[in-house]
């Protein structure tokens, strides 16, 4: 039985070793000056979908993620990966989204996407860290969720066997398709880029990557696999209330740049003779031993 | 059930025990619903409930709302979000918590969605305050300030839903602290039926399989912690911090980062999104100190940041600073404590 996979992905800036240089004198986040990557627990999540690809021929893997034209870059990364294509919804409406609002614009794509057995994303994003999406997709399209998943073990018919991580240890819970299985970082990795799926996409676009060039456009149009989906609010039915700002029921009052209160620290020299004191002197008060 | 706009803590439940988060949140719910001039709720759904209730009314809770069904344990995510869902079309809640554990954030994302309320992930703090929405105008009073880190913890962000309720927010076990209010408190049990808050088609995620494991590692409970970050540099230098922690009797723990890079379990990350502690002596090894660390570490009673950058921002908070690269300094802390120690 073949199945229709949708990846849900997000483009995020690598904020996980946020080095000097990108710091801004005041002390801010230069978020230009970070790289942005595929967000990782996606990446567990793609490799779910291309594994269960694998187990079911005929599958078809398709990567739907939000955000600006650019992100199209993750898209091409997933079908070097051995996804079969994907969308990026992208328009103005949707600036400025909370999960809430992002899942609505998700929710729109997918039911216009319309066919579709399992929907499998990251457990959460780096830049956020809420993992909320996921389950509000679910939600919002009426269907089940089994979150934390390490492993698809089986699917058979309708039925779909997942492997749970959580914090007490593993459960095995058997769900019915369609549903949505979002991924921990615990799963296996991501297989790397496979040679030829490069070669094939490399010039896989959405048409803004190619507006102004009408050589690359000519050849995406006489090779529909290099052309990724580029959706506007508008070509998923989405009802502007529900996007951007206005469908974000949090707000955010106030953003601070992080500042320790400095403490008097002591410095201690890296010798010998100052370190023996210092453990000397946490002995002495029953800090340790 | 007339009672509403309170403020409800969604309460987990594993052998006969209220998890301490919950715990942890009525504490706070507490704390809040007093400024607020208003009740603490509390719900719990699961299965063999008996009274658990007189866990509960301790920490101050008026109601305790109770769901007992054998399909409610243990957890799955449809019956619990109708089974909250309907409840808070009910109550209408001004302010729900609940743990920001995989039950937690398995169910607030998706209760969220259905009531188009806010839901704050990870709170770091939780306050009372007014806001002023500066595109029309409008002010708003009291409102719940969901404080967080943010952006891998290099912003502190302070969210709020002026509109939408509940205001929803998940906070990590040992966040906040537990207290009790006063043992002889006494609230009200509700007991529901299931049937009428839940569907039957609730019930088609089944568990086929459980294997609870005890955690090993008891990072929380540790009174003296060695935690290694980025700048331990590999796996090879994580052990010699293994070998500090045997000597002092302590336990290893880590920033992301050190876990991102695979040097170490992630059940050790400390922070915002692992584990918050506050043993008696925490030594920082090569660990710069982003927000989101920090937040999980800062209220240790003793640091020490060993750390090759003189100017690493987590040496502000450090009570000793040790310039010097791990692998040299973490060597000669082991010889000498074997040294002085009996």
């Amino acid at each position: 039985m073949s199945l229709n996979i949708i990846v849900l992905a997000k483009q995020v800036p690598d904020t996980r070793n946020v080095g000097k240089d990108a710091m801004k004198a005041d002390g801010t986040v230069n978020r230009a000056a970070l790289p942005a990557i595929f967000n990782p627990e996606d990446l567990n999540a793609l490799e779910q979908a291309l594994r269960l690809k694998e187990k079911h021929p005929g599958s078809k893997v398709t990567v739907l993620t939000m955000g600006p034209a650019r992100a199209a870059e993750i898209i091409r990364e997933g079908m070097f990966r051995g996804a079969d294509g994907g969308i990026v919804l992208s328009d103005r409406a949707f600036a400025g989204s909370d999960t809430l609002a992002t899942s609505y614009a998700l929710n729109a794509a997918i039911r216009k996407i319309g066919d579709f057995d399992v929907i499998i994303g990251g457990r959460q994003a780096i830049d956020g860290d809420t993992a909320q999406v996921g389950p509000q997709v679910a939600e919002k399209l009426g269907i089940p969720q089994i979150t934390y998943a390490e492993e698809i073990l089986d699917v058979n018919g309708k039925d779909i066997t997942v492997k749970r991580r959580i914090e007490s240890g593993v459960e095995t819970v058997k769900g019915k398709l369609p549903l949505v299985v979002t991924v921990n970082g615990s799963a296996p990795e991501c297989r790397p880029r496979n040679a030829k799926a490069v070669q094939k996409y490399k010039y896989a676009a959405v048409p803004s990557e190619v507006a102004n060039d009408e050589k690359k456009q000519e050849f995406i149009e006489s090779r529909p696999y290099l052309k990724i989906g580029e959706w506007s609010a508008a070509d998923v039915d989405a009802d502007l209330n529900q996007c951007g700002l206005s469908g974000s029921p949090t707000k955010v009052k106030s953003i601070e740049n992080v500042v320790f209160t400095a403490k008097e620290a002591r410095n201690i020299e890296n010798t010998d003779e100052e370190l023996e004191n210092l453990i000397i002197d946490l002995i002495a008060n029953h800090t340790i031993g | 059930m007339a009672d509403k706009n309170n403020l409800i803590v969604y309460c987990e439940y594993e052998d006969g025990k209220v998890a301490d988060v919950s715990l942890e949140l009525l504490t706070k719910g507490r704390q809040l619903a007093d400024q607020l001039g208003i009740k603490l709720e509390a719900v719990v759904a699961g299965d063999n409930l008996k009274d658990i209730e007189k866990q509960i009314f301790p920490y101050g809770v008026d109601t305790v709302y109770k769901f007992e069904d054998k399909r409610l344990y243990p957890y799955t995510s449809l019956p619990h979000s109708s089974i909250l869902i309907n409840l808070f079309k009910e109550i209408e809640p001004r302010i729900a918590f609940m743990g920001a554990t995989s039950i937690g954030r398995d169910l607030g994302p998706r209760v969220s969605s259905a009531l188009h309320s806010g839901l704050t992930a990870d709170c770091t703090s939780l306050e009372i305050g007014d806001y002023k929405d500066v595109k029309t105008g409008t002010e708003y009073k009291d409102l719940l300030y969901q404080i967080r880190p943010a952006f891998g913890g290099n912003i502190v962000a302070t969210i709020v839903n002026p509109e939408c309720r509940p205001q929803m927010a998940t906070v990590r076990e040992g966040v906040m602290k537990k207290e009790e209010k006063d043992p002889d408190y006494k609230g009200e049990v509700k007991n529901l039926e299931v049937d009428k808050y839940t569907n039957p088609e609730d019930f088609v995620v089944e568990i086929i399989n459980r294997n609870v494991e005890k955690s090993k590692v008891n990072l929380k409970g540790s009174p003296i912690i060695v935690a290694g970050g980025y700048g331990v540099g590999s796996k090879e230098n994580f052990e010699l911090l293994e070998q500090l922690a045997d000597t002092l009797g302590a336990e290893v723990g880590a920033s992301r980062a050190a876990v991102d890079a695979g040097w170490i379990d992630h059940d050790r990350q400390i922070g915002q999104t692992g584990v918050t502690v506050r043993p008696k002596l925490y030594i920082a090894c090569g660990i710069s100190g982003q927000i989101q660390h920090i937040a999980g570490m800062q209220d240790s009673a003793l640091i020490i940041s060993i750390n090759s950058d003189p100017d690493a921002p987590i040496n502000k908070i450090a009570d000793y600073v040790i310039t010097g690269k791990i692998e040299d300094v973490v060597p000669k802390l082991i010889k000498y404590y074997k040294k002085n120690s009996k």
